[in-house]
């Protein structure tokens, strides 16, 4: 006589024989599984980091790991002049405790050695809305050394987008910016929107900036930043800011996501980031 | 690599002094050679025979068994090798080869018959005239031949080595190819004559023969050298004639090597040559035979030419690194055998490639042996571009992981925060000493740089009461302090926080993750709190977090975190009706 039961256990595997076991539901989902898990943004940071080392890049921590800033460093040296808007309270947090000219950071290169990227926190003194906040996160690079054109500016950019399995398709607008000379946004094309949406900002250094900091006549500088919240938010279908980052986050957008760099079977590179808008949570 | 065996006494004797095995050794390791083992025959026999040791008779004399590079011929016997190190050493000039001047009608001649080019169509030979063996000498020699078939020879598919006594033949000397059975001699170590045929049959059950026999046996003619007087010298590749057979009285010596690579047949005879001329009665000359072939073409062989090269310094010196002068590059290479020219041009050196050294292909050989003499190990060393991580932020990446895998998610929350979150909610009094406040916050959310990670997470889990429970997050991040000490007057500090929210409070599962923490951060927990060899616990008394359930961590004698059950005032400042327990430590301490 065979018994009918739902699992094999310890009491009866020693009859297994004798089992019949119950037909299982294949449709219903299993059982949730107890497991910790990492932040959206730090996977998308981890791939950035893990490409910009593969591509020759070292991490260099804006500041030293600081994200209190001189006036000095975050304006003069980048040559903004005192009257400049960007001084006045509007856009930049100056401090009460310490107060000598302190400002919270907002955009700082490091021109030691040859390749650096630095992926950090980064502070505006902005209202808050769907796609801005008081803190944001910057990939920012710089390459120093002689013979630097803007067509390794360009070529960088594309290899590390088409990398990140994003869109390469690139294209620089020309723009201003006070410390860079030439300066371009860049713009990059969204096969889900099907428009070309700016990705950040980009160009080479003025030269009167590196000769004031001991640089030789043929050594130029580019460097870039770029946004490191808006890829997120495209890889992982997030339309508020504020879903994916600071305390108003659903965990359970943090519990189920995928994960980042390894293209997978099914996602195309052209239809993978219309896939992820539509993907709801 | 091909291992040589030599007599560690003899060797010392050539080298003009007695070693250390140590010292021994280290000259191995300087040249690029290395003491494989040391041994004595008697042990050697014993080992083959599975023996004991009494059974065996034999020579008690220490062999050295050496490890040499494959490409180099010249060091397969005691003789080079020697050689090759009394030069290294400085004790000898480079020896310079002679091939004997003696008029074209009184030299020998080898006749090549058009047969051969269907079977073994080259042939290379010269003389070795008034040479002395002893027993050593005569094994040496043996031993030789043996290593080169070994080698370069492929098994003797390539090249054969033919030697005999001069005295017992005749020249001129025929190269033919016949039919077997038209082959007719005694062949060495045996008694009777055999025809070629039947040897190959007779050779089939030989040990070491036999696994020759297939790169003749199929042929319709197999290749043999006669004198004058039709008396067989060899069958090569299989074996020499009895009749001219070598021994330790011999005094003038005929070597031949019969070929199908002309190049590597150069390589076999010169190194034949130039390693036993140095026991010729005029030392390293060498007595030249004629090869004429059936074209009428006809070539004197040994060819011991020195082959020129030119390298540029720079080379030679960018390969290794060393910046050295002409003359000293010369000096160096002197001790490698490598003559170099008095150069015209400052920027290259003229190098004189000697017979005995058939491994120099082109500048870089050239290189090596700089940088070998030279020393490889006195090289200033340098160290190409490289990429260093960023310590912090890998130790950070790293802990992140592993708290995940206890179990806890993630969450990432603003730097900057109202100054009541960061103070009067978590029953905290600003002391106005550690907090770094904004002047002109655009709005309450962004009035103090967050000097804990705790109202983050705390507003975290109260924007998740839904949530179902129980909650664990946790966050890495830095919080910013007042610093006198820095130029902007504050610093970073790297935070790792974490949390458990249920129906309980959790204090233990808390507890235990920082007893996580510290075993995968390798800290022992001390059995002896205050022998700051790790961490232990230590009841605290902080406001936001209630009062005997919450401590705290000790690492190496310091405070880094407090852990605790979140004070149930903080949790209803927070909007939070479940208990929760905390911990927060500062993960820059473990760096």
């Amino acid at each position: 006589m065979k018994k009918v039961t739902t699992d094999l256990t310890r009491e009866n595997i020693a009859n297994w024989k004798e089992l019949v076991l119950k037909e299982y539901n294949f449709k219903a989902n299993g059982s949730t599984i107890q497991c910790g898990h990492l932040h959206p943004l730090n996977k998308v940071k981890r791939q950035v980091g893990m490409i910009f080392q593969q591509m020759g890049f070292e991490e260099k921590p804006a500041n030293a790991n600081s994200y209190v800033e001189s006036s000095f460093w975050n304006f003069d040296v980048l040559f903004q002049p005192q009257q400049h808007p960007a001084r006045d309270a509007h856009d930049t947090f100056f401090l009460k405790n310490p107060s000598t000219a302190k400002t919270l950071h907002e955009h700082k290169e490091y021109l030691e050695k040859d390749k650096y990227y630095s992926v950090d926190r980064v502070f505006m003194n902005e209202s808050v809305d769907r796609t801005h906040l008081a803190e944001f996160h910057q990939i920012e690079g710089v390459i120093c050394g002689k013979g630097l054109s803007l067509g390794h500016l360009l070529g960088v950019l594309e290899e590390f987008f088409s990398r990140m399995g994003m869109s390469s398709k690139l294209r620089l607008k020309p723009a201003f910016n006070l410390y860079m000379e030439p300066n371009m946004e860049i713009f990059s094309y969204h096969e889900g929107f099907k428009k070309w949406v700016e990705v950040g900002n980009s160009g080479m250094f003025r030269p009167e900036m590196l000769r004031s900091m001991g640089f030789p006549e043929d050594v130029r500088a580019i460097a870039w930043g770029l946004s490191l919240d808006g890829p997120t938010m495209i890889r992982y279908g997030v339309n508020n800011i504020r879903d994916l980052f600071g305390h108003k986050v659903d965990l359970k957008l943090i519990e189920k996501n995928p994960i980042c760099g390894i293209r997978l079977q099914g996602t195309d590179p052209d239809a993978y980031d219309l896939n992820f808008l539509v993907q709801t949570y | 690599m091909p291992t040589v065996s030599v007599g560690r006494d003899r060797l010392f004797e050539a080298l003009g002094r007695t070693y250390t095995q140590e010292e021994f050794e280290e000259l191995c390791f300087k040249f690029g050679i290395e003491l494989d083992d040391v041994t004595t025959e008697k042990a050697i026999i014993r080992k083959e025979k599975h023996l004991e040791e009494d059974e065996v008779s034999g020579d008690d004399e220490i062999i050295y068994k050496i490890d040499v590079p494959a490409n180099r011929y010249d060091l397969l016997c005691l003789e080079g090798l020697s050689q090759a190190l009394r030069v290294f050493n400085g004790l000898e000039p480079i020896p310079e080869y002679k091939v004997a001047g003696i008029d074209e009608a009184s030299m020998l001649k080898m006749h090549v018959k058009p047969e051969t080019s269907q079977i073994r169509p080259y042939v290379v030979c010269a003389v070795l005239r008034g040479i002395t063996f002893d027993e050593v000498r005569y094994n040496s020699f043996i031993d030789l031949q043996d290593r080169l078939h070994h080698n370069i020879c492929r098994r003797r598919t390539l090249v054969a080595i033919g030697t005999h006594d001069l005295d017992s033949i005749e020249g001129p000397f025929t190269y033919e190819a016949l039919p077997p059975r038209e082959i007719k001699f005694v062949p060495l170590k045996q008694t009777r004559e055999f025809a070629a045929d039947e040897l190959m049959e007779f050779y089939r059950s030989d040990q070491k023969l036999k696994k020759f026999l297939h790169i003749i046996e199929n042929s319709p003619v197999f290749p043999v050298i006669y004198d004058r007087n039709r008396t067989v010298l060899s069958l090569p590749p299989i074996i020499n004639g009895a009749h001219s057979a070598i021994t330790l009285k011999t005094k003038n010596v005929f070597i031949e090597c019969t070929a199908t690579d002309l190049t590597k047949a150069n390589v076999v005879l010169n190194t034949m040559v130039t390693m036993f001329s140095m026991y010729c009665k005029n030392k390293f000359e060498v007595e030249p035979v004629k090869v004429i072939y059936p074209d009428g073409k006809s070539h004197c062989y040994p060819d011991l030419s020195l082959y020129q090269m030119e390298v540029p310094l720079s080379y030679a010196t960018s390969i290794v690194g060393v910046d050295l002068p002409g003359n000293e590059v010369a000096s160096l290479l002197m001790k490698m055998q490598l003559h170099v020219e008095e150069s015209a041009s400052r920027d290259n050196v003229v190098v004189s490639v000697p017979p005995t050294r058939s491994d120099i292909l082109h500048p870089c050989d050239v290189a090596e042996d700089v940088a070998i003499a030279y020393g490889y190990n006195a090289i200033p060393k340098r160290i190409p571009s490289s990429l260093s991580p960023f310590l912090l932020n890998q130790f950070g990446d790293l802990m992140r992981s592993e708290i995940a895998m206890a179990g806890f998610s993630e969450v990432l929350n603003w730097i900057l925060c109202s100054h009541k979150e960061n103070f009067t909610m978590l029953n905290r009094k600003d002391d106005k000493k550690t907090a770094v406040i904004n002047g002109n916050p655009r709005s309450a959310d962004f009035e103090v740089v967050r000097t804990s990670l705790m109202p983050g997470i705390l507003k975290t889990a109260g924007h998740n009461k839904d949530h179902p429970k129980p909650i664990k997050i946790f966050e890495v991040g830095d919080v910013v302090l007042l610093d006198e000490s820095r130029d902007v007057g504050a610093r970073n500090q790297r935070q790792c926080a974490a949390l458990y929210c249920g129906a309980n409070s959790g204090f233990e599962l808390i507890h235990g993750l920082v007893d996580r923490i510290m075993e995968v951060t390798g800290t022992a927990f001390e059995e002896t709190p205050g022998d700051n060899t790790g961490y232990y616990i230590k009841a605290s008394d902080e406001p936001e977090f209630l009062s005997g359930r919450q401590a705290d961590i000790i690492y190496k004698g310091k405070k880094i975190g407090t852990f605790g059950i979140v004070h149930p005032e903080v949790l209803k400042n927070f909007d939070i009706p479940d208990p929760c327990s905390f911990v927060e430590l500062n993960l820059e301490s473990f760096l």
